[in-house]
């Protein structure tokens, strides 16, 4: 029989070709959110490729500026669909600086539980997906399965499920139930433990660590030049945590491990994940062992927080104090600021400008993986099409943020 | 925020940083648009500032409260000093006349998209910028959405069938669109050629 190994020239086995345009999306059953990626291949190898997004876009700076300031909380709910718990405590606090007003401590350890939460949420269903999305579909149910423990927690604090709107300037919109701290810990670990056996059907599988160990490698100069932060960014080297490095709330009384990448490629983002996701539960545990069970939730401003229900169906006082902050909203200081708080994929900012009345003048989000997905082009073009998949996996790409 | 930094860039740019304040313990200064490229590249290679992160670009309209009527915002960031600092340029007249600004992609290749953002919903045109397309928006889209003279409930008008081969087009003319959408009227395989 003739060896299949025939030395030919190269000349002969390749075949002259043109590059071939591909379109990836804009739905595609292996990408999550709506992204369309326009893919000139020579072959199966990507040579250029061009990320467009924009199909979710929503307006969400122009409805900002429609509104009064507490009227955002809804809107930040459903940019970053998968944590909204983050991005309430996020734009809570971006008012909150512009107004100087500090929250009680009791609130301010549980929006560290509630964020913490989320974040579970957000990096469980990344890794997930990122999974389902190569085929394995059996770990996308544990971490669906783990996800469901906690949004019985937020359903059970908050009354909904998915997009809570739970977030209040100077505190939250109930104070935490009765059962809070049981719950949460009863769940935590269940969900850990549901992490652990879904990591197990992954971590030594050879297709699976194939298809994720040294693709799409990331350096660390270009990461912070493209504006990388969160998880992304420190699986490519860089040890930056805004909750580290610039303590807001009380996670300054928190001790955490910041995982660490080395090479910044598929497989240090996944496993960067699942440690956090670790870390998370520890910082869950402690600020839940600190938390008051006692004390007041909303800071004592009637000219930012709403008066009790009660009081304002029984005194006419509560009933105009209720109706002025309704219609007019709370009176920001003129001015401009940038708060930034680590969300589920990264630094989420909320630049806001104010001219002193009660409507924002201008409310910029600037979203984590905006800045992510830019790097997506750099990151697949002279990879192969199958790549792509738990490329842009990895990068946690929400497409109700990126396009707010 | 470092207020160090401002220090330094009054010390080396004098008269071109128009203004500085520290509102809300964030440190901005107000630069001359001219120099805007020129200080950023200060920022990024100076070993007392080393501004390596870039981490937001946007712009605010002040239509009818300030001169010139749009102000570009740079949120800048160090990882190895670890403080930020926000650069403000304004530029434009209120017919939006002159709204331009030099491109950050030279120094930071993160400004890509942000000044491509920020061109769709202002209308800020970046020279320099290696592919100034609008992200967001459609390419037919009419207008700059997030200016103060757009309302905020203006209707767009429908966009025909695309037939532009932008930059990089999809299959032929009606592929991938619905049935209803379909034109026959050209002979089929001529676009494989």
């Amino acid at each position: 029989m003739e060896p299949l190994d025939r030395d030919l020239e190269e000349g002969l086995l390749e075949l002259p070709s043109e590059p071939m345009m591909l379109n990836m999306g804009p739905s595609h059953p292996a990408m999550h959110g709506t992204v369309r990626i326009v893919l000139e291949l020579s072959g199966e190898m990507i040579q250029k490729a061009d990320v467009q997004i924009g199909y979710l876009h929503r307006g969400f700076e122009k409805m900002c500026e429609r509104g009064t300031w507490t009227q955002i909380f809804p809107y930040v709910d459903r940019c970053n669909y998968v944590s909204p718990m983050l991005n309430n405590v996020g734009f809570a606090l971006a008012v909150e600086k512009m107004l100087g007003v500090t929250v009680p401590e009791r609130c301010q350890y549980y929006r560290v539980v509630l964020g913490e939460l989320a974040r579970l949420c957000d990096h469980m269903i990344c890794s997930g997906a990122m999974c389902m999305e190569l085929g394995a579909f059996t770990p996308f149910l544990y971490f669906a399965r783990a996800r469901e423990i906690i949004w019985d927690i937020f359903e059970e604090e908050t009354g909904a499920r998915v997009t809570h709107s739970f977030g209040r300037v100077g505190g939250m919109a109930n104070p935490p139930t009765k059962y809070f701290k049981d719950m949460v810990r009863a769940g935590v670990p269940r969900v850990l433990q549901l992490i652990s056996e879904g990591e197990k059907l992954l971590l030594k599988n050879r297709i699976f660590l194939d298809r994720l160990e040294n693709v799409g490698v990331m350096s660390k100069e270009d990461a912070l030049a493209l504006g990388w932060t969160g998880v992304v960014l420190r699986a490519s080297g860089v040890p930056y945590d805004v909750r580290r490095a610039h303590p807001y709330l009380v996670y300054d009384r928190m001790e955490f491990d910041v995982p660490v990448g080395t090479t910044g490629d598929n497989y240090d983002r996944f496993m960067c994940r699942q440690e956090e996701i670790r870390q998370t539960a520890r910082i869950i545990e402690q600020a839940l062992d600190q938390m008051p069970d006692e004390g007041p939730i909303n800071i004592d401003d009637p000219r930012i927080v709403l008066p009790p229900k009660q009081e304002v169906y029984t005194t006419i006082e509560a009933t105009i104090q209720h109706f002025k902050i309704v219609m007019e909203g709370i009176k920001v200081p003129a001015g401009e600021c940038y708060s930034y708080t680590e969300a589920g994929n990264g630094e989420l900012g909320f630049y806001m400008v104010s001219d002193g009345g009660g409507t924002p003048y201008r409310v910029r989000i600037r979203p984590p993986c905006f800045a992510t997905t830019q790097g997506l082009e750099q990151l697949i073009t002279g990879l192969m099409i199958p790549d792509v998949v738990p490329t842009f996996g990895s990068l946690n790409m929400i497409g109700g943020e990126c396009d707010h | 925020m470092s207020k160090r930094v401002l220090e330094i860039l009054k010390s080396r740019f004098g008269a071109d940083i128009y203004e500085t304040h520290s509102q809300f313990g964030d440190d901005t200064a107000v630069v001359n648009p001219e120099k805007w490229l020129e200080i950023a590249k200060f920022l990024r290679d100076d070993p007392q500032c080393a501004m390596n992160m870039f981490v937001d670009l946007t712009a605010v309209d002040w239509l009818g409260r300030q001169t010139p009527r749009f102000e570009v915002v740079l949120h800048l960031h160090s990882f190895e000093r670890n403080h930020r600092i926000r650069l403000k340029a304004r530029i434009g007249d209120d017919d939006a006349n002159g709204v331009e600004i030099d491109s950050l992609v030279s120094v930071w290749i993160g400004a890509n998209w942000f000044e491509r953002e920020c061109f769709d919903m202002f209308g800020v045109h970046f020279k320099g910028h290696p592919d100034l397309r609008r992200i967001l928006m459609y390419p037919e889209f009419v207008g700059y959405p997030l200016r103060k003279d757009y309302p905020a409930d203006k209707i767009q008008p429908l966009v025909e069938l695309r037939n532009v081969p932008d930059k990089l087009p999809p299959f032929g003319l009606d592929e991938g669109m619905p049935f209803g959408r379909q034109t026959h009227d050209y002979p089929r395989g001529e676009e494989t050629n």
